[in-house]
């Protein structure tokens, strides 16, 4: 396999693995405040019990997340050494603010899980404020590194290097707020509704405590929020690549001439030869208000560019449409819900629904992996857009191979070994609170 | 002070709160696997006490080390990340493994079989791990890692696996089993705690052992930076912990673990800030030099404005972590475990 093949593998494989416990370590601290927040109004034990459960999940997804996390930061160098050589001073002042919230969040984390004998409750629920919030910043601030690899901005090339103008210069990326809020949003869909599955998974095979119950409750409103505010956030971010990374909206859309009018096209299989897309549900006029405002705005086609500019057209739009096509189903199921909740006044809801809940479980994390193929492969053949080629970053090391099937080997062992962990902390049963 | 020279110190004290911290964590891995005798079980459980709350907090540090280097000396980071392609990938695989390993045990089925594996997989990536890291120091300060330009030969790519590396590799993995069992005389009582104090005095013989042998290695193998280790700069600060680290091994034997704890602290702290004095002005010695290497100043100043703001964050919040779960501690007895 050649070194640049094998390096961007091992890279995706690496982020497409740390990013889902990255995205639990964001959303479930902020299911966990509200049960302790339920517990601390309500008093009632199975909202504690909840929470101590939660604890214990978060444990270990964020341990495997944080020794993942400290993989990436050095494959960034280990795979892409020209990368940092070329672009480490611009991103370097963002990382270590990022650096301080890990730190904050590893900490608090540490009070929170361990605490619990060794605190007041008063001060032990308030030790997982500060994990949740940090957690969001270092996803915020990290995002805007990826914003200005997206569109770069505030440096100048000196002697081969980048030199920024300004110490945050990252933080001058125009997609910077539109991608951290999409982001954000995107983890706490994906913990919301992966917590829902379960409990309404449980619920299903006949548990009658009241945790599941509370567990979906819980879930599906913070699901119902993060959903209802993703669609706006994907709307407006969809804009801001239209504006700022035209080659990337035309693969998502595999939009190849250049008109008036784009459809937005749902599904097909894009040819890139001819410019084709066979078996797609085309939507008239929509990529255009999508992209323009305006039903008759002009939106330029990947033709408009050099072929070996574009990205891989067939991954970038299916992705796309994964992506859609999960976020959709989500936020129809999650209106479907919150409808007949409102309708059975308490009541438990029908089994058929609980299906759905389960079958919506893994969607979130889909959603989640096919965006960041989009946001990611959709840059491609760039490492920074339009100035820096993935193919001039990778290291010169031959032997990426062999790194690669270890960290596959590592990747695949780990995930069993985690979901057996997982399971043991499902099947406990629920003990009363001491 | 230039602000690459403060930089530097930045990451070099970012290392030294990683070696006395997260070091002594992977120390604790250590006795973990070497275990023995009829408190074995409590001896683990100690173990798994004293890194339950605070490990991943200890290991933040390296990311930070790792972030001050690719922010403040890009090129250096870029050159290691060449010329140590294998050891780091080891060490990646040892750090994911001891982190995951330790916590699966604590939650994952308490079936004898899977905590054996678990155990065996913790213990051995804490042995491994710190072996590796230290023969990285090895490499970056013992002087086979040349440099042709930006440009990384491919005889540098062995530099991790020269004598003067192993030598560090086996300084790092007893330092860590010192620190360790230095620090768990204080979080336990007894028998227990005399358990841990022959562990100390057995890895502080050997770290005596490793000293004697240290100054000869390194004449022969890493002459220029054996040269610079005698230098003015350097060797007062080398002797100053020499002594800490007699007046740790004198608070053992007479049981002032307090004393023991803090000098053998300042031990680690005087012996990397000697490494660093002696490489000064070289971050990969002898062909990069810092103000070479350095990013442009708007980034280093950027970099340095966050420290104040960020320790004055961190330090409370450290504090505070250390407070709840290192002072007071109670005796462990049979049946308490080390997490929720």
């Amino acid at each position: 396999m050649n070194p640049l093949l094998a390096a961007r593998w091992q890279m995706e494989l690496s982020l497409a693995f740390h990013m889902v416990f990255a995205a639990v370590g964001m959303g479930l601290p902020v299911l966990l405040l509200g049960a302790e927040a339920m517990a601390a109004r309500t008093g009632e034990a199975h909202w504690k019990d909840l929470a101590r459960r939660w604890a214990k999940y978060t444990a270990v997804l964020f341990a495997v997340g944080a020794v993942s996390g400290t993989a990436l930061s050095f494959e960034l160098g280990l795979l892409w050494p020209g990368f940092m050589a070329w672009a480490g001073a611009v991103l370097g002042p963002a990382f270590a603010l990022e650096g301080y919230a890990f730190f904050l969040e590893a900490i608090f984390l540490g009070l929170y899980l361990y605490g619990a004998g060794r605190l007041s409750p008063r001060t032990h629920r308030w030790t997982a404020v500060p994990v949740a919030v940090s957690g969001l910043a270092s996803g915020v601030i990290v995002t805007a590194a990826n914003a200005w690899m997206q569109c770069p901005t505030a440096f100048t090339e000196v002697g081969g290097v980048a030199v920024p103008t300004e110490a945050f210069a990252v933080f001058r990326a125009t997609p910077w707020p539109s991608m951290a809020v999409h982001a954000a949003l995107s983890c706490y869909v994906s913990v919301a509704f992966a917590v829902a599955g379960l409990a309404a998974g449980a619920m299903l095979r006949g548990r009658q405590e009241p945790h599941h119950r509370a567990a979906l409750g819980l879930s599906m409103a913070f699901g119902a929020v993060s959903m209802a505010l993703q669609l706006v956030s994907g709307h407006d971010l969809a804009g801001v690549v239209a504006r700022t990374q035209p080659v990337k909206l035309a693969a998502m859309e595999a939009h190849f001439e250049t008109s008036r009018r784009a459809p937005a096209l749902l599904g097909g299989l894009p040819d890139t030869e001819t410019g084709t897309v066979r078996g797609a549900l085309r939507v008239p006029g929509a990529l255009s208000m999508l992209a323009t405002g305006s039903l008759d705005g002009e939106v330029p086609g990947l033709r408009a560019y050099p072929r070996d500019r574009w990205p891989s057209v067939t991954l970038v739009h299916l992705s796309f449409d994964v992506m859609v096509g999960a976020g959709s189903a989500l936020a129809a199921l999650s209106a479907l819900w919150w409808l007949l909740a409102w309708r059975r006044q308490g009541a438990a809801p029908p089994r058929w629904l609980l299906w759905g809940v389960v079958l919506g479980a893994p969607l979130g994390f889909l959603a989640l992996e096919a965006g960041w193929i989009v946001t990611e492969a959709g840059r491609q053949p760039w490492v920074v857009q339009g100035h820096l080629l993935t193919a001039r970053s990778v290291t010169p090391r031959t032997d990426v191979g062999a790194t690669l099937a270890l960290f596959t080997a590592l990747y695949l062992a780990l995930s069993a070994a985690t979901w057996a962990v997982l399971r043991t902390i499902a099947r406990a049963p629920w003990r009363a609170p001491s | 002070m230039s602000p690459e020279d403060l930089a530097a110190g930045a990451m070099l004290l970012a290392l030294v709160a990683y070696a006395v911290l997260a070091g002594a964590d992977f120390g604790g891995g250590v006795w973990d696997i070497a275990a023995r005798g009829a408190r074995r079980d409590a001896q683990r459980r100690a173990v798994a006490r004293a890194l339950g709350p605070v490990w991943e907090a200890n290991h933040v540090w390296l990311i930070f080390a790792v972030v001050l280097l690719f922010g403040c000396f890009p090129r250096a980071f870029a050159a290691l990340s060449i010329a140590l392609f294998a050891p780091l990938h080891l060490a990646l695989v040892g750090i994911t493994l001891r982190g995951v390993a330790f916590v699966f045990r604590a939650y994952g089925p308490q079936e004898a079989r899977a905590l054996r594996v678990y155990g065996a997989v913790f213990g051995g990536a804490s042995v491994v791990t710190p072996v590796l890291l230290g023969q990285c120091l090895g490499a970056v300060a013992g002087g086979r890692l040349r440099l042709a330009g930006l440009t990384v030969p491919e005889g540098s790519r062995g530099a991790w696996l020269a004598p003067f590396s192993w030598l560090v590799g086996a300084f790092a993995l007893a330092s860590c089993a010192y620190l360790a069992a230095v620090y768990l005389t204080l979080e336990t009582t007894g028998p227990l705690r005399e358990d841990f104090r022959r562990r100390a005095l057995a890895s502080g013989t050997v770290l005596v052992a490793l000293s004697v042998v240290a100054p000869w290695l390194t004449r022969r193998e890493a002459p220029l930076l054996g040269h610079a280790l005698l230098s003015p700069r350097s060797l007062p600060v080398l002797c100053l912990g020499g002594a800490v680290a007699l007046l740790s091994g004198l608070g053992l034997w007479r049981r002032w673990y307090r004393l023991a704890r803090a000098s053998s602290i300042a031990w680690v702290a005087l012996l990397l800030a000697g490494l660093g004095l002696a490489m000064y002005p070289s971050l990969i010695v002898p062909d990069l030099d810092l103000h070479d290497a350095a990013a442009p100043a708007v980034t280093l100043r950027g970099v340095l404005w966050t420290i104040p703001p960020g320790l004055a964050l961190l330090l409370p919040s450290l504090g505070f972590l250390f407070k709840v779960f290192k002072s007071n501690l109670e005796v462990i007895h049979e049946g308490s475990n080390g997490h929720l």
